[in-house]
């Protein structure tokens, strides 16, 4: 290409663009955002409407201690990204280790639940309205949760082998975003589900 | 290794037949693995020329079927599906798959950059979209699965609920439907997601965001309007698969659901869709319209604005699709105005494509010609378009065949007219050789008068009160000679579009040799050779205005001198 005008007056261009992995994956949560909209407008809509038991207020228990694991997680993964930056590789690991720990937590909080409420109160995602709303959008969030947990899984595998270092921060960055954003639908579900609803 | 050498086979003796086999393989190979954008993009225009052809084969049965009063060349059931899959086919694996043809071939080579920020997520988007089109036409074999009912789907192309219900929709046949309507949606996205990260972070030096072609600047804006408007159809998708597999109540009324919220969020996926369809239209006008009429296009600025105006409003109007089902009278006058609003954006797209073409010297070549059609019948959509946006003229007209005028008006007159104009235009960069001019014309023309036989005429029949979907009708009702002359007027579309495929395939033998720039254009993608090698440019361009190759090709009249 030899377009460039040769009498332009030259002064050189500071020339910077936004990381691709970054704008991509702010994309990929826009759309996401679309989707968990769409769930919760039904369930907003479906509050209340079902036509037989169980409600809401007769089975939900506020999952307090899930809820504290999943939004301190946030800050766990903040550590992890800060300890990269700075290539602090063994801190990095025990960040990353303390996440997936409360990660799983939050899983397993959401597990225990899902088994009470369909062992003792007989509510599937058949049995009426609520169930059907409840259990897709804990659901739709729970699945994003555990393809965060598969990410950064496979990242702490990776660091524990030191494949992992500062030249993987911005990657890793990604990762974390998506992760807030898991955290960040987890507030609007609980408003709605736990605390809107019940 | 910089003395490698390639090592020439000269020694063997190779049979023909078997290194012809071996070569085509190879290629035939290189074409499946491939992540180039290019072959991508040519993969998807191949992918949805096919599927423009069944449609269209879909729409003359159609058509056949309701030329006379009381005619049974289909059956009433099959009548059903081919309507269905006529609309489905055209949106899902038309429309969407050519306009990101277009833009994976275009993009990376207007703003300067060397293939898509994610190529292999890019083919993986494509592969996507093929299988959920595969995935859709094989309810045609496997729709009746072991129920032994069902075929192709027959619920229309929004599957309004109840009808979607397993009682009502027993087999497979909506499975598929949804089905591949998730596959491809997912291929959507991550297209889209890589549009938006290739205009952001791939352009070249000095390309700032209002140094960018129009048609780059549009794409990203429907790129953007896809993240939200394909991602609630995925959603209620996925609703409709877990009421039907899993016993949930999402649209089931016996159980107090609604039918309606399912319209709802059809219509928040249906109604900006139909921007996302359009836009990519207006782009490729924005390219051909100032190329052929030798001026810079008017009002950029202004042409860039109008169109963000437009993704946003485009959000806030689908419930005009629902003025019959009764809701209240302030949701009745806020969409009326919402979608009033929308003219405002695309008037003054419209007065900009007319002040280029204004004192122009036009060059009537195909393109162009399309482009022209284009910007009269689009004028005639939107004028169709606010007299339904007014919801009691809505309540007399709606779901007759005066809708169904508009929106193929749109879809047609608009976007299919610049889908054939943007081929003419950009084949040549594609595959080095002009398409037949000639043979365009004999298609410009037959396709126009064809288009104003079919879709002027349903108008009227609209007006008669000629009600959609329907099967066969009484012959008392004063639509029979109508209805023949759509009929007709379709016959002749058909016609010019296979006069288009021939083009298309003799016109990559046969063609003209077009060389680098045919049409004496200004944007980056003519720079390379036609067709661009692999890496797209040698060296990476730098740009200072918007029409880079004016200032290449008049160093003593460069555009940067009176940009800002």
């Amino acid at each position: 290409m030899s377009s460039v005008p040769i009498n332009h007056p030259g002064r050189a261009i500071e020339w910077n663009l936004p990381s691709k992995r970054r704008v991509g994956m702010s994309a990929l949560i826009t759309g996401e955002s679309a989707i968990f909209t769409i769930f919760v407008v039904a369930y907003v809509f479906y509050m209340g409407k079902s036509l037989t038991g169980p409600t809401p207020q007769q089975v939900l228990e506020v999952p307090i201690l899930g809820t504290i694991c999943l939004l301190s997680s946030s800050l766990t993964i903040m550590q992890a990204e800060k300890a990269i930056e700075r290539d602090r590789m063994t801190s990095f690991t025990l960040w990353l280790a303390a996440t997936i720990s409360l990660a799983a937590v939050f899983l397993t909080s959401t597990a225990l639940e899902w088994k009470k409420l369909i062992y003792q109160d007989g509510l599937t995602i058949s049995t009426n309205l609520f169930g059907t709303t409840f259990y897709s959008l804990v659901g739709l969030h729970a699945t994003h949760v555990v393809v965060g947990l598969f990410l950064l899984t496979t990242t702490f595998v990776f660091s524990l082998f030191g494949w992992v270092d500062s030249r993987q921060s911005e990657r890793f960055g990604v990762i974390a975003l998506y992760w807030h954003f898991v955290d960040a639908v987890w507030i609007v579900v609980f408003t709605v589900v736990y605390l809107i609803g019940r | 290794m910089s003395d490698y050498t390639l090592p020439v086979s000269t020694t063997i003796e190779p049979s023909a037949s078997a290194s012809e086999l071996g070569t085509f393989l190879e290629r035939l190979h290189g074409w499946v693995v491939t992540v180039d954008h290019k072959r991508l993009g040519i993969l998807y225009i191949l992918y949805s020329t096919f599927f423009l052809l069944i449609a269209g084969a879909e729409a003359l049965l159609i058509r056949l079927q309701l030329a006379y009063p009381h005619n049974h060349v289909l059956s009433a059931q099959v009548f059903n599906r081919f309507f269905t899959m006529h609309g489905t086919t055209m949106v899902f694996l038309v429309g969407m798959p050519f306009l990101f043809g277009f833009a994976n071939y275009i993009v990376p080579l207007q703003i300067g950059a060397r293939d898509m920020a994610f190529p292999r997520l890019n083919a993986f988007s494509f592969w996507l979209t093929a299988f959920g089109g595969l995935l859709l036409y094989y309810s045609f074999l496997g729709g009746a699965g072991l129920y032994g009912v069902g075929n192709a789907p027959d619920v229309g192309w929004f599957a309004y609920a109840p009808l979607t219900a397993r009682s009502f929709s027993p087999g497979h046949a909506t499975d598929y439907w949804a089905l591949a309507l998730i596959v491809s949606g997912f291929g959507t996205l991550g297209t889209a997601i890589n549009i938006i990260a290739t205009v952001i972070s791939m352009r070249c030096k000095g390309m700032t965001l209002m140094r960018m072609p129009l048609f780059t600047w549009l794409l990203l804006i429907v790129s953007m309007l896809t993240l939200v408007t394909i991602t609630p159809l995925t959603a209620a998708q996925f609703m409709l698969l877990i009421d039907r597999y899993l016993g949930g109540h999402f649209f089931d009324t016996q159980a107090g659901g609604s039918s309606l919220i399912w319209i709802h969020f059809f219509w928040i996926f249906g109604h900006p869709e139909v921007y996302v369809l359009v836009m990519p239209a207006f782009a490729i006008a924005n390219e051909i319209i100032p190329v052929f009429c030798r001026k810079a296009i008017f009002g950029y600025p202004a042409m860039v604005a109008a169109s963000v105006a437009i993704m946003f409003v485009s959000l806030s109007v689908w419930a005009h699709h629902m003025f019959t089902v009764g809701m209240t009278s302030v949701s009745n006058a806020f969409f009326t105005l919402s979608t009033m609003l929308v003219g405002v954006p695309t008037g003054i797209k419209i007065f900009n494509w007319i002040a280029t073409l204004w004192g122009g010297r036009i060059r009537f070549t195909t393109p162009m010609l399309f482009c022209i059609g284009f910007l009269f019948q689009f004028l005639i959509a939107g004028l169709t378009g606010i007299m339904l946006s007014v919801s009691p003229w809505d309540w007399q007209l709606h779901n007759s065949y005066f809708v169904i005028a508009h929106f193929h008006y749109v879809l047609v007159g608009a976007i299919v007219f610049c889908i054939f104009a943007g081929l003419y235009y950009w084949y040549p960069k594609a595959t080095g050789h002009l398409m037949n001019e000639r043979l365009g014309k004999w298609h410009f023309w037959l396709f126009v008068i064809g288009f104003h036989i079919t879709f002027d005429t349903m108008h009227f029949l609209g007006l008669l009160g000629m009600p959609r979907s329907i099967y066969t009708y009484q012959p008392d009702r004063g639509w029979n000679f109508l209805n023949l002359v759509v009929s007709v007027g379709g016959l002749i579309q058909g016609i010019a579009v296979l006069i288009f495929a021939y083009n298309l395939i003799v016109s990559y033998w046969r063609g003209e040799v077009a060389g680098d720039d045919p049409w004496d254009a200004w944007t980056l993608e003519w720079a390379t050779s036609s067709p661009p090698p692999v890496y797209n440019f040698e060296e990476l361009p730098e740009v200072h205005s918007r029409r880079p190759l004016w200032d290449a090709k008049h160093p003593d009249d460069p555009d940067w001198e009176y940009e800002s």
